[in-house]
């Protein structure tokens, strides 16, 4: 299988196990994907698969990126990836990739771009205590004391501060796959999934499992 | 509004038909309980406190007092564990949440009879 496959967050809902149980799980729209242009360590130095996702008509991509469907001989798609290949697998352009690589009850990695918060107190941000709110308490949540004086007279680099929090690449690790659909692309996973709903995200086999 | 395609996930899990009764009647709801491996039912009467709905997360909280302390519970419309939900007696209530009733107890946390 390829190392990842994308997809589609469409919102959480939960299950409802046979023993009364409930789950949470997040669904994904895990639509086909196509290998659009394979990396070989001849040409590129590495291997690697580019895997289009998401089906656009010929006039929302530009001219050079149509050429570049048309060599795979794929229609146009609104996002491409590259993810390197690892093992030995090998795959032909045009090449379809399923939801169906997957297995319930199976563990993943969850990729995607976490939602974002702007800027951001370190309270926040770095889940820093604070000081009492009452008591005649001054310090609520300001930074307080980021160094000592004229030793050694400078601010400890990545010294962690208020600043823009989110928006930026974020992995969950083991979700456990509940369900897969192949016939309606879909992937339930248990738990959730970072981003926004209709953001894209890209799918896994758990590297802890 | 929700995606259509969660919707369409959520029509498995909500096969059960949603019984008619309103914040305010009196509903004895019979649970499975399993003691190890025996599985028996128990029933739990009292007054609907508020009903929350919402697909596969719909549920309900019913109020009782038991041995003079009040005991509340939530249950899930469609969870398994419920295992019918008989309507005792319909009050009249002027709220969607009785949440009032929690201060009060006697003669106060008396609710009228809905006729038809």
């Amino acid at each position: 299988m390829p190392v990842r496959l994308l997809g589609k967050k469409i919102g959480m809902t939960r299950m409802i196990q046979e023993n009364g149980d409930m789950v949470p799980v997040t669904v994904l729209q895990v639509n086909p994907g196509k290998i659009v242009q394979e990396k070989t360590p001849k040409k590129e130095g590495y291997r690697a698969v580019q895997l289009a996702f998401c089906e656009v008509g010929e006039n929302r991509v530009n001219k050079s990126r149509l050429g570049h469907f048309k060599k795979a001989k794929t229609k146009p798609h609104r996002y491409l990836r590259e993810f390197r290949l690892l093992g030995d697998e090998s795959y032909k352009l045009g090449d379809e990739v399923k939801v169906d690589v997957f297995v319930e009850g199976e563990l993943v990695d969850v990729t995607g771009v976490s939602k974002g918060k702007g800027f951001a107190g370190g309270v926040k941000r770095h889940h820093w205590r604070g000081g009492p709110k009452t008591h005649g308490s001054r310090f609520h949540r300001a930074p307080g004391s980021i160094g000592a004086c004229a030793t050694p007279g400078e601010v400890d680099k990545g010294r962690n501060m208020p600043g823009h929090m989110g928006q930026e690449k974020v992995t969950v690790q083991c979700l456990r796959v509940m369900r897969v659909d192949a016939d309606k692309n879909l992937l339930l996973v248990k738990g959730a999934v970072p981003g926004a709903n209709n953001g894209i995200v890209s799918v896994k086999k758990s590297v802890k499992a | 509004m929700r995606n259509p395609i969660i919707q369409e996930i959520e029509k498995e899990f909500t096969t059960r038909e949603v019984p008619d009764f309103i914040p305010g009647d009196t509903v004895r709801v019979s649970v499975r309980i399993i003691e190890g491996t025996r599985e028996r039912i128990q029933d739990f009467e009292g007054v609907v406190l508020a009903r929350n709905n919402g697909g596969v997360d719909e549920n309900f909280v019913v109020r009782k007092i038991s041995a003079g302390i009040g005991v509340e519970r939530t249950f899930c419309f469609h969870s398994p564990k419920v295992e019918k939900i008989k309507v005792v007696r319909r009050g009249r209530v002027r709220r969607a949440k009785l949440y009032y009733l929690r201060e009060r107890s006697g003669k106060g946390a008396r609710i009228r009879e809905r006729k038809y």
